[in-house]
């Protein structure tokens, strides 16, 4: 799909959906109806929409424990997400996974991650599953800055590019790995250029531009769907909230944060480039946010509402119930 | 109708069949092509299912990546690993990926993937070429541990491994390979979790794993001599381990050495022993003895070895040692 107003309505929306549905669950973690770690995208939503704009409802997606935007943008239900970060049992892991390993199979939303980098590998599988099946499904592999240090994005990239698989690596370098900022741990500035080292084509892109990932990634994933293998796109971007809830932020200043939300918000930009075409107007974007502000009230009473998960259900899906019963 | 053929020709019937049977089984591990496997189990595979085999880099944590997305994407991956030593370069994997994805996900997820593990003492590879970790697996929700100790039981359990919808971490002990027994013809699959009375006896109760299976039964006939009437288990799966017919032995026999080379501290038969004691003590006449490897790296030099690996007279003895 070519850029058009109602592509941009569409992942304006996303990009909301995203942005009140995180605030939503830190308020309500703060509330003590969430429980658990929250590791916030918001910030980062651009990364998260623009790829996933360009999926069907088969290509898989893998996430990391910062996947919130990545299940809303392949287009999860937000009230089960809800109910998971409750830790009901209508929740969309049935309450088992929680806030890093929130995954939905219905949509090949194959799951976050708790592990840094450990999504790499198994979304390879994933394109190589689909080449052998000669479907024309696309994996997505979203990972951190963190993890191109990790062995596995050497183990998972090196095979991809090896048997040439239907895969598209993301890097979302949001400039912390942790509390630590990348630099200081790290030699090249471009993760992007680690793409030569597996003789596939690696692009950094601005991440808190929406249009210019979506661009970026309609390539990759078209090369990737029409048997051209794997890219690395390394998408520059930046989380607005620290590294999980209650991170005192010692390594940064708060007028850094300050800077990007106000020049560098992925929302705001959207929102200029649509006012600028006039594909949106006011009162569209009023209305846009309050369609939003009903999901996300919906979710919250949904999460309200759904019971907890019964004691019976802590030895269930260890192994498949045939094999329970054994 | 049976044959008799060998531990390694049985493995390679039973994965020609499956890869016949399913065309979403597929085999990926390092060597696995050119050289057909380091014990050439996956000889022949390449030119039979074309497409099918894939032999990969140095790259244990990728390979077994690589096998948990293609199995929660339909597929049934069977991964070989050179040696169960390099397992752990692949721990995550195998650990918080395979193991966890169907609990973590609320039951969303299958992982039918097959870890083939050769393993063991045998060939003097020294510490990092032959340790025995079942009970590392044994340890890990969400994955089952099979450990077949003759061609039969290795065919019929692989079977069943490739058939699970659940990750299996097969250990194939090196010297068994070459080992040969009687494997029927013709299709037959093996249950998970059904031990079996290898040697039927009354006096006393072995419970072996492996490769201690076939010294179990040379020591139950060195032991006939001596007027004892020895049986011997093999529980075939450690998990998930047939606790039933092992405690109905034992109740019967009164008498249990449990007998394995994974290392007698916290190891398999640490397990097993806890289990007859927890539920046959009322009908144990002595102390269970468990029989294991030393708490050591596997030494190098074979004089070193033999102190290592358990043997026929360590069996026997513990025997006496129950029954007297």
């Amino acid at each position: 799909m070519s850029l058009s107003a109602e592509l941009c309505r569409t992942m304006y929306k996303d990009m909301w959906r995203i942005r009140l549905f995180e605030e939503e669950a830190n308020r309500q973690t703060n509330l003590g109806n969430v429980m658990g770690a929250l590791h916030m995208y918001c910030g980062e939503e651009a990364v998260a929409v623009g790829v996933c704009s360009n999926l069907r409802k088969d290509d898989y997606v893998l996430g990391t424990h910062r996947s919130h935007g990545h299940c809303l943008a392949k287009g999860a239900d937000s009230r089960q997400m809800m109910a998971e970060l409750y830790g009901k049992a209508t929740g969309t892991c049935a309450g088992k996974g929680g806030s890093m390993h929130i995954a939905d199979f219905s949509l090949n939303m194959l799951g976050a991650n708790g592990i840094v980098g450990a999504g790499i590998a198994p979304a390879t599988g994933a394109a190589l599953a689909s080449k052998m099946r000669g479907t024309d499904q696309v994996a997505v592999c979203f990972f951190g800055d963190g993890a191109a240090a990790r062995g596995t994005f050497h183990e998972g990239i090196g095979l991809g590019s090896l048997w040439k698989l239907p895969v598209v690596y993301v890097c979302e370098n949001n400039q912390y790995q942790q509390w630590v900022p990348r630099m200081n741990v790290a030699v090249l500035d471009s993760v992007s250029d680690m793409a030569g080292a597996y003789a596939i084509p690696g692009v950094s892109v601005n991440g808190q531009d929406p249009i210019e990932v979506y661009e970026v990634a309609r390539e990759a994933i078209n090369r990737a769907r029409s048997g051209g293998g794997p890219t690395l796109i390394e998408a520059r971007t930046y989380r607005f909230y620290g590294h999980s809830l209650g991170d005192e932020q010692q390594y940064r200043t708060p007028e850094e944060v300050e800077a990007w939300r106000t020049d560098h918000d992925p929302i705001k930009t959207l929102r200029a480039l649509m006012a600028d075409r006039q594909w949106l107007t006011d009162q569209e974007d009023t209305a846009i946010q309050d369609e939003v502000k009903d999901e996300i009230a919906n979710a919250v009473k949904f999460a309200d509402e759904s019971p907890f998960p019964d004691a019976a259900e802590v030895t269930t899906d260890v192994l498949a119930p045939a094999q329970e019963a054994g | 109708m049976m044959r008799t053929i060998t531990f390694g020709e049985a493995l390679r019937e039973a994965l020609h069949e499956e890869m016949e049977r399913d065309d979403t089984v597929f085999v990926m591990g390092e060597d696995v092509i050119t050289h057909g496997g380091p014990y050439k189990v996956t000889q022949g595979i390449a030119e039979r299912f074309p497409g099918r085999i894939f032999e990969t880099p140095i790259a244990e944590a990728g390979i077994v990546g690589v096998g948990v997305g293609a199995a929660m994407a339909g597929m049934h991956p069977v991964v070989e690993i050179m040696y169960l030593d390099f397992i752990t370069c692949a721990m995550d994997e195998v650990v918080n990926q395979a193991a966890k994805m169907r609990y973590m996900t609320g039951g969303q997820a299958s992982v039918p993937m097959v870890i083939r593990l050769p393993c063991g003492a045998g060939r003097l590879l020294a510490a990092q070429h032959s340790q025995i970790m079942e009970s590392w697996f044994m340890h890990v929700p969400g994955v089952q541990v099979a450990v077949p100790s003759t061609p039969s039981d290795g065919k019929g359990l692989l079977k069943t491994a490739v058939r699970s919808p659940d990750p299996v971490l097969f250990f194939e002990y090196k010297r068994t390979y070459t080992s040969k027994g009687e494997v029927p013809e013709g299709e037959y699959t093996i249950p998970f979790g059904q031990a079996d009375i290898k040697r039927d006896g009354e006096d006393a109760t072995i419970v072996a794993v492996g490769p201690m299976v076939q010294k179990s039964l040379e020591a139950a006939v060195l032991l006939e001599d001596e007027g004892y009437d020895v049986e011997v288990v093999d529980p075939r799966t450690l998990s998930p381990l047939d606790t039933e017919t092992i405690c109905e032995s034992v109740r019967r026999t009164g008498r249990a050495v449990v007998c394995g080379e994974d290392s007698s501290f916290a190891g398999s038969v640490s397990e097993i022993a806890a289990m007859i004691g927890e539920n046959c003590f009322g009908d144990l006449k002595a102390p269970v003895v468990r029989i294991g490897s030393p708490h050591v790296p596997m030494p190098f030099s074979a004089a070193l070895v033999k102190h290592v690996v358990p043997e026929v007279p360590n069996i026997t003895a513990a025997v006496e040692q129950v029954i007297s």
